[in-house]
């Protein structure tokens, strides 16, 4: 069996605002194996983002609180103290961000950006830092990556400076690599580029993926696993196919319908999830995608455990609708022939 | 989407638009150079009529719509709105037509002004245009209503509101002076998909009610398909592909649009791993010294060396559907052979119902057996 490299178990992220107490995520369990692909989908505000950045630590704050545990490698990221936490970012577990446009500092040039992480993790010199900052421009498809490395990221385009973050994410041949909502600023040409990337370069490097995403499209190709939140919570957990062909909650029903489809005949009106996202501090009685549900009865004030309902063991979900009555009015929904609630 | 479009005239006409941006250099600041945003692109849009206009980044689709609405001087050629050509008109005389066409913008975070409440967001149009108070409180809560908001949101900043709300604010803005055109640029790519559904559907029923003309851009053609009774495809200031929506996903005719088809991913994993994808290399070439010929021909799979010479003139390849390509997908033999003649001999058989471009206007050189 592959090695297990990331294990998280039961986790719960607090922030305390002015407002009250925003719980952003709210009991999380997931597990990932070396070589393997995990998408995480949800709404903004879902509690995907703080998930993967807790993994890294990067949530840590005197008004925030956690619960449950992190373990990289076996060990509790949650725990460990700043020095031992610089170990493992970049170095073990890097991220690339979502908005190329900011992510990257103006003012130095994107080679001293890449050199930065080797010089800092590897003690490397100048020239050897250089030397893998080209090597890695030229893996991640940047042509002339010799003069290249020199230019600001103003001189590169979106897919461009996009393809520099993954460079820079790479840099120390992390084991995970955590994207988050690596496409969505990009036009559709360029997300599939860089997909093709990602899924190309997880293997050349022999880690394992975190991909975040608010479109079911995006990771329909390459993720093995899929985790869909709503809520600060795990609505549906199942792998990729699974997920696809049998889903189980009325969300990801909702998820899958909103996409507008070139595959298929054109729909009079596009499927939507009516209303929004609850509030995070003042969260709905029973299940938390009742309100917006069209199918919520009284059950559903009574909030659903995830686990398993559908034959297949690994595929858990949190709704309360039997597995018969949902295979009958998934179609529909997904076909967006049924009105929302 | 609607049809009742069959029979009505051209709300708008765009001939040989051109909008180049000079770029200064030097202590002189002497003009250097020219960015060729949009170049030479004809066509028109019916009223009642949602025109999709799909390209990728720095191919001008925005430009072009800004440009329409006369945000932008254009370098040359002509705009009528109605008939009336208003690319020349000073502001004074531009200002009655503001009210007819208006604008969404991209980006719900950046055009909403943070320090002002959404009723005076919505009711600035209204107050420039000399509504009064009471009214244009009043009219100001109906368009919020119109748009699926409260009208108690009347006071609240923008900051308040989730990024579909916020759309749904410029939507209403734009709203305010019942306009007949609305260029919508990306109003739905800032979105998550679940929200984006919501706007699409708003963004239809609207149109059904107020009889709006749209010309809505966007960098995915998924979700043009949706609103869209004609598409234009552009690439590099370029029109190179204009036909009606469900018959440019049957039959692209131009290689760029059947990569762009192509780019939209599939939520199956079954057929998103059978079906090809054809990946674009690279980024669009430079505006400023575009490629020869074709512009597209560096990224084209299909290129030969005519490709690389010869710039391939819009071509009616029938039903309503124009094509700037030397090598046409999805073309029957026959409708080739004809276009052949047509382009030949008889410049002007292009089916004027649906647009005024002349076939080989542009280059005018016949291209005999290009494949």
């Amino acid at each position: 069996m592959a090695e297990r490299l990331v294990e998280v178990k039961d986790l719960k992220v607090q922030f305390a605002t002015e407002d009250g107490i925003v719980k952003a995520v709210d009991g999380v369990s997931f597990e990932l194996d070396r070589g393997r692909v995990l998408g995480i989908v949800g709404e903004s505000g879902s509690g995907k983002s703080v998930t993967s950045m807790t993994l890294l630590g990067l949530t840590r704050d005197k008004n925030t609180r956690f619960e449950g545990e992190v373990l990289y490698k076996g060990r509790n990221v949650l725990e460990m103290n700043e020095s031992e936490l610089q170990e493992v970012r970049g170095n073990e577990m890097s991220m690339i961000f979502q908005d190329p446009m900011t992510s990257l500092n103006p003012v130095y040039t994107v080679g001293a950006q890449i050199c930065e992480a080797i010089q800092v993790h590897e003690r490397a010199d100048k020239r050897v830092a250089r030397r893998r900052a080209v090597d890695l421009l030229k893996q991640v498809g940047i042509p002339n990556a010799e003069s290249r490395v020199d230019n600001y990221p103003h001189e590169f385009s979106g897919g461009m400076r996009q393809r520099a973050m993954i460079a820079m994410a790479l840099a120390c041949n992390p084991d995970v690599l955590i994207a988050d909502e690596p496409t969505t600023a990009l036009d559709v040409t360029i997300q599939a580029q860089i997909i093709e990337l990602i899924d190309r370069l997880k293997d050349e490097f022999n880690s394992a993926v975190i991909l975040i995403t608010h479109d079911l499209g995006v990771v329909a190709e390459i993720a093995d696993e899929i985790i869909v939140m709503y809520a600060g919570r795990v609505v549906e957990r199942a792998a990729t196919r699974q997920l696809f062909y049998d889903p189980q909650m009325p969300y990801t029903w909702g998820l899958l319908g909103s996409i507008p489809r070139l595959d298929r005949e054109k729909q009079e009106r596009l499927h939507s999830i009516e209303g929004t996202p609850p509030s995070l501090i003042r969260m709905p009685v029973g299940c938390k995608f009742r309100p917006r549900c069209p199918f919520a009865f009284d059950k559903c004030m009574e909030e659903p455990d995830l686990v398993n309902r559908v034959e297949e063991p690994k595929h858990l979900d949190r709704c309360w609708l039997s597995v018969p009555e949902k295979r009958k009015l998934r179609e529909a929904t997904i076909q967006g022939e049924v009105a929302a609630a | 989407m609607s049809q009742q479009t069959n029979g009505a005239g051209p709300l708008v006409e765009v001939e040989s638009l051109k909008k180049y941006f000079p770029i200064h250099k030097g202590v002189l600041g002497r003009e250097v150079g020219r960015v060729h945003a949009v170049d030479d692109v004809t066509f028109s849009v019916r009223e009642g009529e949602t025109l999709g206009l799909v390209g990728e980044s720095g191919c001008g689709k925005s430009t072009l719509g800004r440009t329409i609405v006369r945000l932008l001087e254009p370098t040359d050629g002509i705009v009528r709105f109605e008939g009336q050509d208003i690319s020349k008109l000073g502001a004074r005389k531009l200002r009655p037509l503001r009210r007819e066409m208006q604008m969404v913008f991209q980006d719900p975070y950046a055009s909403l002004n943070p320090r002002k409440r959404v009723g005076s967001i919505i009711g600035s149009p209204l107050k420039i245009h000399g509504v009064k108070a009471e009214e244009r409180k009043k009219r100001v809560q109906e368009l919020l209503a119109t748009v699926g908001l409260s009208p108690e949101h009347y006071n609240r900043f923008p900051h308040e509101f989730s990024g579909g709300q916020r759309q749904r604010i410029g939507v209403a803005r734009a709203l305010a002076l019942n306009p007949k055109l609305i260029v919508a640029d990306e109003p739905v790519s800032a979105l998550d998909v679940s929200i984006q559904s919501q706007m699409l559907n708003l963004l239809d029923d609207l149109q059904r009610e107020l009889q709006l003309t749209y010309i809505f851009i966007a960098h995915d053609l998924g979700v043009v398909r949706h609103v869209s009774n004609r598409i234009a495809v552009m690439y590099l200031g370029k029109l190179v592909e204009l036909s009606p929506a469900e018959e440019l996903y049957q039959r692209p005719i131009m290689p760029y649009t059947e990569a762009l088809l192509s780019a939209v991913p599939i939520p199956d994993p079954d057929l998103s791993e059978q079906r090809e994808r054809i990946v674009l290399q690279g980024d669009v070439p430079s505006p400023i010294s575009p490629p020869s010929g074709c512009r597209f021909h560096p990224r084209c799979r299909y290129m030969t060396d005519i490709c690389r010479e010869v710039e391939p003139p819009l071509t009616d390849y029938g039903r309503g559907h124009l094509a700037a390509c030397h090598h046409p997908l999805n073309v029957d033999k026959e409708t080739l052979a004809q276009v052949e003649v047509s382009r030949r001999h008889t410049p002007e058989t292009a089916d004027e119902r649906v647009s005024p471009q002349e076939p080989g206007k542009e280059t005018a050189k016949p291209i005999p057996g290009s494949r």
